[in-house]
């Protein structure tokens, strides 16, 4: 898959560029890049770091990654982008729900390397400058998470729900949250919140 | 973390077949499995083959003759959601719509559902069991409420697939290639019994791959449906499901296939309940018959006796709605 590059160039910022040198400075920045590393089939070997570039929150990242590294822990570790929580790592809490190409995965249970050609969103791509997303704004007026760390999750699932679903029924709000769980038990407050998310998307677009 | 592998994604068949040679290679499609099995050391692999790359095995196509082409790396959401497969296919549609989680559906894929590993809490956890080389089955005699009611031998996981039942009920075949070419085998023939060998849950090669599954023509008065008992909503496994495929005329059963899921190492055809109904109106009388039937060879463990009543509930709740004609389809 090919990036819209002027799409990209055109969010750079300036944290998103020292982000961008720091992780990649060991990359030689012209040499061609596929969507994939091994596109032209060549093994990547264990410990041996490898290029590939991820598509986050509108930017491009090149990135020297093992094999086995997570999407969760690059997001994390290498990216800083800690608004993906590590919850099981199993696939069974959600809290490492992100986008890619606008559908809920768990980045917990997604190896990095097989991340590339998508477009991830996290929790951080749902900021407009200081603003907050509207699914973000929900859950903060419906009081929907106690302890909060759930919460990054639950809300890539609602996005993701929402790009999918632009009008949920109840049932759908519940199947389509069901991938995420909340030890506080904040699932009433949860689904109030993509409720109302739902309907101001609806009324403002 | 996750110990150390190569990984490559080949960009054609013979390039992936070929990197499948290796010595303790596994195959990555959707991922779920694969990176869950790592984990919890259910195996090793000293190198992933990456298939997602092989755009040739995903989505859906018509056959010639009315039936479907579903590619192996097709995914579970994209399954439950094709019209065709939801409109003629109905059991396989809610069958996909029963897998896990909405994020494990839009990662994981129809061949990999079928290829799972069992969610046996001895096999998952740290015991050396039977299936992973060990000695014993621990469910023998210890925790079994999950455990299997029909076709326990050595060891006695159930099959965790809901999309493998309806396969079997819509008499699907899978297409596998290797490095000896391709060969077709009925779903219902692809999974192993542990009376057969208890080291292995399908009759997969470790060099081979399935391709796709291909679902013949539905017959006209087809009713197909997939119901599936759990303990939660989400993410769960069946502690009992059925899978049925139905064919009416003049609301009478012509033809039956009956496969539960939940209950036994292998997705579980019951002929018993197949023999019960063929030929007869899905009465009252016949389907406690068919209930009666259906729990009939069970042989409960210490603690899953609770699968024979459930069973039978779902069985008798089922074949009423099939005659009824909500579960069209």
């Amino acid at each position: 898959m090919e990036f819209d590059e002027t799409k990209i160039k055109m969010s750079v910022t300036r944290r998103g560029f020292l982000t961008t040198m720091g992780v990649g400075a060991a990359v030689a920045v012209t040499g061609r890049y596929a969507s994939g590393a091994s596109s032209d089939e060549t093994v990547m070997l264990p410990e041996e770091m490898a290029k590939i570039r991820l598509h986050v929150n509108g930017r491009v990242h090149r990135l020297l990654v093992e094999p086995r590294w997570t999407l969760l822990f690059v997001l994390r570790e290498k990216l800083g982008l800690t608004g993906t929580k590590v919850g099981c790592e199993r696939g069974e809490c959600g809290a490492c729900t992100v986008l890619m190409d606008n559908i809920p995965r768990y980045a917990c249970m997604t190896l990095a390397v097989e991340a590339q050609g998508f477009e991830i969103t996290t929790l951080e791509g749902l900021m407009k400058g200081e603003d907050l997303g509207r699914v973000q704004e929900a859950f903060l007026e419906h009081d929907a998470f106690q302890c909060g760390y759930c919460t990054p999750g639950q809300i890539m699932a609602a996005e993701g729900l929402l790009k999918d679903d632009p009008e949920p029924s109840p049932d759908a709000i519940r199947r389509g949250m069901s991938g995420n769980l909340c030890r506080c038990g904040a699932y009433t407050h949860i689904f109030e919140a993509v409720d109302e998310a739902g309907k101001r998307k609806r009324g403002k677009s | 973390m996750l110990s150390n592998f190569a990984y490559v994604q080949p960009q054609s068949l013979k390039a992936a077949l070929k990197q499948l040679e290796t010595p303790e290679a596994r195959l990555h499609a959707g991922g779920t499995d694969l990176l869950g099995c790592l984990r919890e050391g259910i195996f090793g692999a000293k190198k992933i083959v990456s298939i997602s790359g092989l755009n040739a095995f995903k989505g859906v196509r018509e056959t010639s003759n009315g039936g479907l082409r579903i590619g192996a790396l097709t995914t579970i959401t994209q399954v439950e959601r094709h019209p065709a497969i939801r409109s003629r296919f109905r059991a396989l549609s809610q069958g996909a719509g029963e897998v896990a989680s909405p994020q494990l559906r839009n990662q994981g894929t129809i061949g990999g559902n079928i290829c799972q590993k069992p969610r046996c809490w001895y096999y998952r956890g740290e015991f050396h069991c039977l299936r992973k080389g060990g000695e014993r089955c621990y469910a023998v005699g210890g925790e079994n409420q999950y455990h299997c009611i029909f076709g326990g031998e050595n060891c006695f996981i159930v099959h965790p697939s809901d999309t493998a039942p309806p396969l079997v009920a819509l008499e699907a075949v899978v297409r596998i290639v290797g490095p000896q070419g391709t060969r077709s085998v009925p779903v219902s023939r692809f999974h192993v019994p542990p009376s057969e060998d208890f080291r292995q849950e399908t009759v997969l090669a470790p060099d081979e791959m399935v391709t796709e599954i291909i679902l013949p023509p539905a017959p006209s008065g087809l009713r197909s449906s997939y119901r599936k008992v759990r303990a939660r909503r989400a993410w769960d496994f069946s502690l009992a499901g059925m899978a049925l495929a139905i064919t009416f005329k003049d609301n009478t059963v012509q033809k039956a296939r009956v496969v539960f899921s939940g209950v036994a190492p292998v997705p579980w055809r019951s002929k018993e309940v197949e023999v019960a109904i063929t030929g007869r109106r899905l009465d009252k009388e016949t389907v406690a018959r068919a209930a009666d039937a259906a729990v009939r060879e069970a042989e409960p463990m210490e603690k899953n006796g609770y699968k024979i009543s459930l069973l039978r509930g779902v069985v008798e709740e089922e074949l009423l709605a099939a005659q009824s004609g909500e579960s069209p389809g």
